[in-house]
C-alpha cells in the first residue's frame, strides 16, 4: 500500500509486476496535489515543486491529471511522508482518489474570461476548503466529482463527467453593441453563421440591425462566441446545476440533468454558499443511506427514480430536469378517491 | 488552520495555495471586468478590460506528462516575459500570458526553439488530453503518450493554424474506464481489451484478497472457485466487460494482452451548449492494433475522419453537427468504414 498518515487517499500505489529485473520502479507511487484554482502558477512555486520532485520522486509530472490534480510521478512509500511534509509546507495538500470528493476543479472564469457569470475560482476554493475531509478520506460508495464551469461552454467539461456540474447562466437580456455588430457585418455574413444557427431561432438581422427575443433564448452561447465583441451574456448572472453526470463504469457513460435551472450563486457566495453547500450535503446523505458500493449518484437517481430523488432532497419537480414528459402510461397514482364508508384517512 | 511554525509542525487539511496569491497583477487588477477577446493569430489571443488594459495570451501545446526540467525552461521563460507567472488549460496547454504585446513574437520564438508549438485556438485541432496508459497504468490497454505524440506529430499543422471547419476536441483514455473523460469529445480513441484477465491460479491465495477481489468486480463476473485444492477465482467472459478492476485489488489477474489489446475510436461528442445539445462519442472503429512506435493505423483512420470532416462539414459545425446533418449512413459510406454488429449497442447490465 501507499500513502501518508491520517489521508486515505490522494496518494496512487504503483507497483511493478517485475520487480526484480525492474529494481529502480519496483514502486513508482503517484501523488494528487490539489491543482491551484484556474491552474494559476508562479514559477517561484513551480521551481520548488520541481526541487521535490527530483529529491523524493522520478522528477517527473502530470500537468494536469484529468481531474485537475498536478501529480507527480514515481516515488517509493518510505519517500511519500517528507514529500508530502514538504508539499504542505509549500501550501499545497494532497487532492481526493477512491470513494471520495475528488478534487474540485473550474475554468478559468473571471480571472481571463468576459462570460464567467459567477466566480468559479472562489467557490472551487471555497468547497474544497470546505469539504477537506471528505476529499483525504474516503467513505462514500463511490467517487464524487465537481466542476464549476462559468458559462454554457463548458470548458472545464463539467456537464459530462462531474456528478455535481455547475454552469454559469443569466437572465436579463443579451447585451447588445449594434456599432460592433456592424463591423462584424464587414467580417461575415451573419445571418447565414449567427442567426441561422440560433437554436431556438430568437434572432433577427434586419437592415443592419439585430434583434434577440430573449424571452426564448436557451443561452446556448453561439451568437455570443460568434461576436464577443458585440455582444455580451446579459445581466441578473446566476447558474445552473445539473446532477448526475458520469464516464462509463459501470452502466454507461451519461450526461446529468437540470436539478436547479436558475442558482442565484451571487447571493449564495455573500452566505459562504450556505444553500450550495446544504443542497451537497442532502445528495450525499441520500446517496449514503440508499446507494450501494460503487453506484455513482446518477446510477442511483435512475435506480430509485428522480421523482423519489427529488422528493428526498426537497426540490419540486421541474420540466428543466427532463428532456421530456414520460411516453408510457404506467403510473403509481399517489392521490385517488375512495367509497365515503370507506373513508378513513386515505387521502394518499 | 492552525498557524503553526512551517518546517516542525505536521500540516494536513490546508487545501489548495489561495489562487490569488498567483494570479498576475493585470489579472487582479481586471477580475471579472474583461469586456472581449479577439484571436491575434493561431495560438494568440487577446483579451481587453473595461479599463482598456490589454492582456496577451500565447498558447503552448504541452505534452501533459513533463519532466522537472521543462518545468525549470518553462518558469525560465514565464520570468522574463510574464513577471513570472503562467497557467495551465484544462487541455493541459500551457499559457504565457503578456501585458505587452512587443513580447510575444520573441517569446514564440523561444517557445517554439524548446519545440513546443504555439496553437490551440479557435478552428484548430485542440491539444488531445490523455491518459496514464502503459507509462503507469496497470490497465491499460495502450500507450496513451506514444499514440497522442504520433498523432500530434503527424497533424501539427491542424494545431498551429485554424483550418478547420470548427475545433475538434480529441481525447485518448487507455481503457474504458475513461479517466480522461474522452467520451464527449470530437474525437476519443479508447484503449480496448478484448480478453477477460487471466486467472493465475497459484497465486491468487497468496497475492489477493478473495472477497475484495470478487466485489472489485462491477458486473458480478467474478465468483470463487477453488483450483487444484487452492482457493481461487473464476471469471464469467460473458460478463466480463474487461474493465481491469479485479486486477487494481488482486495482482493474480493480469489483464494486459499483447496479442489482443488495441484501441477504438467514437466520434460526434461535445461538451458546449452552443447550437446543440452536449452528447457523447459514437463508435466508429471498434478495434485497431496497437502498433508502437507510430500507431499508422491509428493515423489513417483518424487522418480519413478529419478530412471527410473538413471536406463535408460547413463552416462552423462540429464533427456531432455534421454527422446530425448529413446521417451515419452517409459517414459510413464516404468515409469506408466498416458497419459492424458491434456498432450497434447491446450492453446491458444483467
Amino acid at each position: 500500500m501507499a500513502g501518508v498518515r491520517g489521508y486515505g487517499g490522494g496518494i496512487v500505489g504503483r507497483f511493478s509486476d517485475e520487480p526484480d529485473e525492474y529494481p529502480g520502479v519496483k514502486e513508482y507511487h503517484t501523488a494528487r496535489l490539489n491543482q491551484i484554482e484556474g491552474f494559476f502558477y508562479t514559477s517561484d512555486v513551480l521551481r520548488k515543486l520541481a526541487d521535490i520532485c527530483d529529491e523524493h520522486a522520478g522528477g517527473l509530472f502530470n500537468f494536469h491529471g484529468s481531474t485537475g490534480d498536478i501529480q507527480i510521478l514515481g516515488f517509493k512509500q518510505e519517500e511519500a511522508e517528507e514529500l508530502f511534509q514538504k508539499c504542505t509546507h509549500l501550501g499545497f495538500d494532497l487532492g481526493g482518489s477512491g470513494s471520495a470528493l475528488r478534487t474540485p476543479s473550474c475554468c478559468v472564469g473571471p480571472a481571463r474570461c468576459e462570460w464567467a457569470t459567477y466566480d468559479t475560482l472562489h467557490i472551487t476554493d471555497n468547497l474544497t476548503r470546505e469539504f477537506q475531509n471528505e476529499m483525504h478520506r474516503p467513505t462514500f460508495n463511490y467517487k464524487f466529482k465537481i466542476k464549476c464551469a462559468g458559462c454554457p461552454n463548458d470548458c472545464i467539461a463539467s456537464g459530462a463527467r462531474s456528478d455535481l456540474s455547475i454552469v454559469g447562466v443569466w437572465k436579463a437580456n443579451i447585451r447588445i453593441d449594434q456599432k460592433e455588430v456592424a463591423e462584424y457585418a464587414k467580417k461575415f455574413d451573419i445571418k447565414k453563421y449567427v442567426v441561422d444557427k440560433c437554436p431556438t431561432h430568437c434572432m433577427d438581422y434586419t437592415d443592419g440591425k439585430l434583434t434577440i427575443d430573449d424571452s426564448n433564448c436557451v443561452k446556448c452561447m453561439h451568437c455570443i462566441n460568434s461576436m464577443p465583441k458585440a455582444l455580451r451574456p446579459g445581466l441578473e448572472k446566476g447558474a445552473q446545476i445539473r446532477i448526475g453526470a458520469k464516464v462509463p463504469m459501470v452502466q454507461d457513460p451519461r450526461l446529468g440533468f437540470i436539478l436547479i435551472p436558475f442558482y442565484d450563486v451571487n447571493k449564495d457566495k455573500e452566505e459562504d454558499y450556505a444553500f450550495l453547500k446544504d443542497l451537497i450535503q442532502k445528495i450525499w446523505d441520500f446517496w449514503d443511506e440508499y446507494g450501494t458500493n460503487r453506484e455513482r449518484v446518477g446510477e442511483l437517481i435512475q435506480r430509485v427514480g428522480v421523482g423519489n430523488f427529488l422528493e428526498a432532497i426537497g426540490l419540486d419537480p421541474l420540466p428543466e430536469m427532463v428532456e421530456y414528459p414520460r411516453a408510457n402510461p404506467f403510473i403509481k397514482f399517489e392521490e385517488y378517491l375512495v367509497p365515503d364508508d370507506e373513508e378513513e384517512g386515505k387521502e394518499g | 488552520m492552525p498557524d503553526v511554525d512551517k518546517g516542525t509542525v505536521r500540516i494536513t487539511d490546508i487545501g489548495p495555495p489561495h489562487y490569488e496569491d498567483f494570479l498576475p497583477p493585470i489579472i487582479k487588477r481586471n477580475y471579472g471586468k474583461w469586456l472581449y477577446h479577439e484571436i491575434l493569430k493561431p495560438g494568440v489571443m487577446v483579451h481587453v478590460s473595461e479599463s482598456g488594459e490589454k492582456l496577451y495570451t500565447v498558447r503552448v501545446g504541452s505534452t501533459r506528462i513533463v519532466s522537472s526540467d521543462f518545468v525549470r525552461e518553462i518558469s525560465d521563460l514565464a520570468d522574463k516575459y510574464c513577471g513570472g507567472y503562467l497557467k495551465f488549460t484544462t487541455r493541459n496547454n500551457l499559457e504565457f500570458l503578456l501585458d505587452k504585446e512587443e513580447n510575444i513574437e520573441p517569446l514564440i520564438k523561444e517557445v517554439q526553439a524548446l519545440g513546443f508549438p504555439v496553437g490551440g485556438i479557435d478552428h484548430s485541432l485542440g491539444n488531445i488530453v490523455h491518459t496514464q496508459g502503459w507509462l503507469h497504468c496497470h490497465t491499460s490497454a495502450s500507450y496513451a503518450s506514444g499514440v497522442v505524440k504520433a498523432l500530434m506529430d503527424e497533424f501539427y499543422d491542424y494545431f498551429v493554424s485554424d483550418k478547420l471547419p470548427a475545433k475538434v476536441r480529441m481525447a485518448f483514455a487507455c481503457c474504458l474506464n475513461m479517466c480522461g473523460s474522452v467520451g464527449a469529445s470530437d474525437i476519443a480513441i479508447v484503449g480496448m481489451h478484448r480478453r477477460p484477465p487471466r486467472v493465475m491460479a497459484d497465486r491468487v491465495k497468496d497475492l489477493c484478497e478473495i472477497p475484495s477481489t470478487i466485489a472489485a468486480c462491477p458486473v458480478d463476473a467474478v465468483r470463487p472457485k477453488t483450483i487444484d485444492g487452492k482457493p481461487s477465482v473464476e471469471i464469467d467472459e460473458d460478463r466480463c466487460v474487461y474493465c481491469g478492476n479485479c486486477y487494481t485489488v488482486c495482482p493474480a489477474l493480469p489483464i494486459a494482452d499483447p496479442l489482443n489489446d488495441g484501441v477504438a475510436i467514437f466520434i460526434g461528442g461535445k461538451v458546449s451548449n452552443a447550437r446543440t445539445k452536449p452528447t457523447f462519442s459514437k463508435l466508429v472503429v471498434p478495434w485497431l492494433p496497437n502498433n508502437p512506435p507510430r500507431w499508422p493505423e491509428v493515423i489513417e483512420a483518424v487522418r480519413t475522419i478529419l478530412e471527410a470532416y473538413k471536406e463535408g462539414a460547413r463552416k462552423g459545425e462540429r464533427v456531432a453537427e455534421w454527422i446530425d446533418r448529413i446521417g451515419w449512413p452517409k459517414f459510413f459510406k464516404i468515409t469506408g468504414f466498416e458497419f459492424t454488429k458491434y456498432h450497434i449497442d447491446d450492453f446491458r447490465i444483467r
